[in-house]
């Protein structure tokens, strides 16, 4: 029975694959034919979109089992893949290339730690969890440290690491409909949020685990294509991740030359008097009681300028910096960076829930190996994606007269991702006349290498389905936290199988409304708080998490001391560095509070657990079963 | 808990192989960070070696880390006993 289900899903998703594929060529033909780029764009997405709400009807369900763990028999590569869409966010498939644009090796600390996080969850956790068997990750807090109170921090954890979380893929679902449909923004966000809803509403976990199947394909599909076709322009070698070694090489020539010529220089040099004049005015406005928002506004075009007068680094530097101190606190928030976004990745509820699907222990190690892999597929293409389009760049855009620019400039000026200002008036445009947004490199390199329209299509269909992918993840994280830990575990032991899953479907309902909602204000500190989740849910879960498995003698008081230790230094930093301006430790960044917050939170599990009464048998028996895919000659805990 | 010697030995196994990895982890990781600047000016494949370690190398151990623990741990199941029934 089992190889009849693999034996199924294998034809299904090589039919889908297969079918996708040949509705790409077969718009590519159409285009060819000389269909619109509008009609590209929409055929696009109502395919893919109505695609995923099929899916999510024909695996509608009422039973609990289906619902919360999609029945546990999703088998390893699929869970591989499921886990795959579900980790690999707009930001990773917009953001990522742009970010390593940006900043070079630095940004390599993404790279490492969205992947290397995946050690963490496959050492120390996913099999654990798998044989614990039960929903939620609060449902293992509430069991292995008893009653409400470890259930209770781990439910509010959970909410706020998933929520800024989920705003975000909303936003990102709003922003690509937006430029690809020409339609307005907070319609954009309505129309995804429609294709969100008809999945995860109908069918809970089962749903969305074979839509995010159906989603990863479409979105590493996506990826691939514009960068092979690049590497293929500039190399001649059709595999981007061996071919731009020798680009970087000719990167790094690029800005010895482009640093060394006066008119960048005569550049920057305008931009740095600019931003001098900029100061001065602001000092002028203060005094002169200007409204704050004006001021506000003043400082953001003076920030502008002073980063346009800054020179460039090379891309492949290690921590470029002026002087020694300054070198050293960059690896140190390389670090820190690093390693928060590793064990936050080993904690993120919504990424946890995947293993308790596969239908044994011995399927939940493997997964996690088919999750890091189909990761890995898009992960060590970012860095490549980045390279290639810093070339692009460098050699045709630098250097070219104004007047002579591309057309995609032009197209994504008018969006405000990409401006271009002429300040030393020779007609040429200097590297720091250029600004890019990040967001702009994977969006507009279809345009950069003169590839179709059909395939700038591809790459917004493929952002929109790691957007929606993650935020369906997320969303069933939530409500599932609060109508299984909250409304069955604490309030009504006694509901119904029917009424659990009505009020899941509810309050899915609701918290997609209202995270819609708050998306829908472009809300600027929501987008800057996402990079929190990772601190957030490390420095709240981790200790617990692994202390529970590892440590018999973890007490619950230890437990919720260390949560609460953990979580409140974390949220202390975060807080207090971003808004109050609390000087730095170590000159470590807000995004990293995870590093002073997760060893806290190892410490007071460690004192308060030694200081308490050792946890009873039943407790510690529950460790032991844990520990052990089956043990049989031993009676059930 | 009735467990026996055999099962100790099982989870110290375990517990020894995920020490060894994460070490492994550590070091490729952390290890090759701190000693960035250091190691620019060596090249492999065409790239300064810190970069390429970060953008490729270390994901592809991670990668073989999982692969090789999930591999162990599947025989060491069998080997001991302790694994599940119907596969």
């Amino acid at each position: 029975m089992p190889h009849t289900f693999v034996n199924r899903l294998k034809k299904y998703y090589s039919f889908y694959t297969g079918g996708f594929v040949m509705f790409v060529l077969a718009l590519a033909v159409a285009e060819y034919m000389g269909m619109p780029d509008h009609w590209i764009g929409w055929t696009f997405m109502a395919t893919t979109v109505a695609l995923y709400a099929g899916i999510g009807i024909m695996s509608r369900t009422a039973d609990v089992t289906e619902y919360y763990v999609a029945g546990r028999r999703v088998p390893a590569i699929y869970n591989g893949m499921a886990t795959g869409a579900d980790w690999m966010s707009a930001a990773s498939f917009i953001g990522m290339a742009g970010t390593l644009y940006a900043k070079g090796y630095d940004g390599l600390a993404f790279v490492m730690g969205w992947t290397g996080g995946y050690v963490l969850v496959a050492l120390l956790l996913a099999p654990y969890l798998r044989k614990f068997g039960q929903f939620t990750i609060p449902d293992f807090m509430g069991a292995r440290y008893g009653g409400h109170t470890a259930r209770t921090i781990a439910v509010v954890g959970t909410i706020l690491a998933s929520f800024t979380y989920v705003t975000a893929q909303i936003y990102g679902v709003g922003i690509i409909t937006s430029r690809f449909l020409g339609i307005a923004f907070e319609v954009g966000v309505f129309v995804g949020l429609a294709g969100l809803l008809l999945c995860s509403v109908l069918g809970g976990m089962r749903a969305v685990t074979w839509t995010q199947v159906a989603q990863y394909i479409i979105l590493i599909i996506a990826y691939l294509i514009p960068v092979v076709f690049m590497s293929y322009q500039v190399t001649n070698i059709p595999v981007p991740q061996l071919a731009y070694g020798a680009v970087l090489e000719k990167v790094t020539e690029r800005e010895d030359a482009i640093m060394a010529d006066p008119a960048q220089q005569a550049a920057r040099e305008a931009f740095r008097q600019r931003a001098e004049q900029r100061e001065a005015d602001i000092a002028t406005l203060q005094a002169a009681g200007a409204p704050p928002a004006e001021v506000a506004r003043q400082r953001q075009l003076q920030a502008a300028d002073t980063a346009r007068a800054q020179p460039i680094t090379h891309h492949g530097e290690p921590f470029p910096g002026q002087t020694e101190a300054e070198r050293d606190t960059a690896r140190l928030n390389f670090i820190a960076l690093t390693f928060c976004l590793m064990v936050g990745t080993a904690s993120l509820p919504h990424v946890l829930m995947r293993f308790y699907t596969t239908p044994s222990v011995r399927e939940a190690r493997e997964s996690v190996f088919w999750s890091l892999f189909f990761i890995f597929l898009l992960y060590f293409t970012a860095p490549a994606y980045a390279v290639f389009a810093k070339y692009e760049v460098y050699t045709n855009l630098i250097g070219t007269s104004i007047i002579e620019l591309p057309g995609w400039v032009a197209s994504w000026a008018k969006l405000g991702l990409v401006s271009v200002e002429d300040i030393n008036a020779d007609g040429i445009l200097q590297l720091a006349e250029l600004s890019l947004n990040p967001d702009v490199i994977v969006l507009a390199t279809p345009e950069i290498a003169g590839l179709p329209y059909v395939v700038a299509g591809l790459v917004a269909a493929g952002g929109l389905a790691a957007a929606l992918s993650t935020a369906d993840g997320l969303l069933l994280t939530i409500a599932n936290a609060l109508s299984h830990d909250v409304y069955y575990k604490m309030i009504d032991q006694g509901a119904s199988t029917n009424r659990r899953i009505a009020v899941s479907k509810g309050l899915l309902l609701l918290v997609a409304l209202i995270a819609a909602y708050v998306a829908s204000l472009k809300p600027d500190t929501i987008l800057s708080m996402v990079a929190w989740a990772f601190s957030i849910a490390a420095a709240c879960f981790f200790p617990a998490l692994v202390l529970g498995i590892f440590w018999k003698r973890a007490t619950k008081e230890g437990a919720i001391a260390g949560m609460l230790v953990g979580l409140g230094l974390t949220l202390y930093y975060l807080i207090g560095v971003k808004f109050m301006g609390m000087p730095r430790w170590f000159g470590i960044s807000d995004v990293s509070a995870g590093i002073f917050g997760i060893p806290a939170g190892f410490v007071t599990t460690l004192l308060v657990s030694l200081l308490t009464p050792p946890p009873d048998e039943a407790t510690q028996n529950l460790v032991e079963s844990v520990r052990y895919p089956s043990l049989k000659s031993i009676p059930k805990a | 808990m009735l467990l026996t010697d055999k099962h100790r030995e099982y989870w110290r196994r375990n517990l020894r192989l995920t020490g060894t990895l994460l070490v492994i982890w550590f070091a490729v990781t952390f290890g090759v960070v701190w000693f960035a600047r250091n190691l620019a000016h060596i090249i492999f494949l065409g790239f300064p070696l810190p970069f390429w370690v970060g953008a490729q190398g270390a994901l592809i151990v991670y990668v073989l880390l999982i692969r090789h623990y999930a591999r162990h741990m599947n025989e060491l199941d069998e080997e001991y006993g302790v694994g599940e029934d119907g596969r």
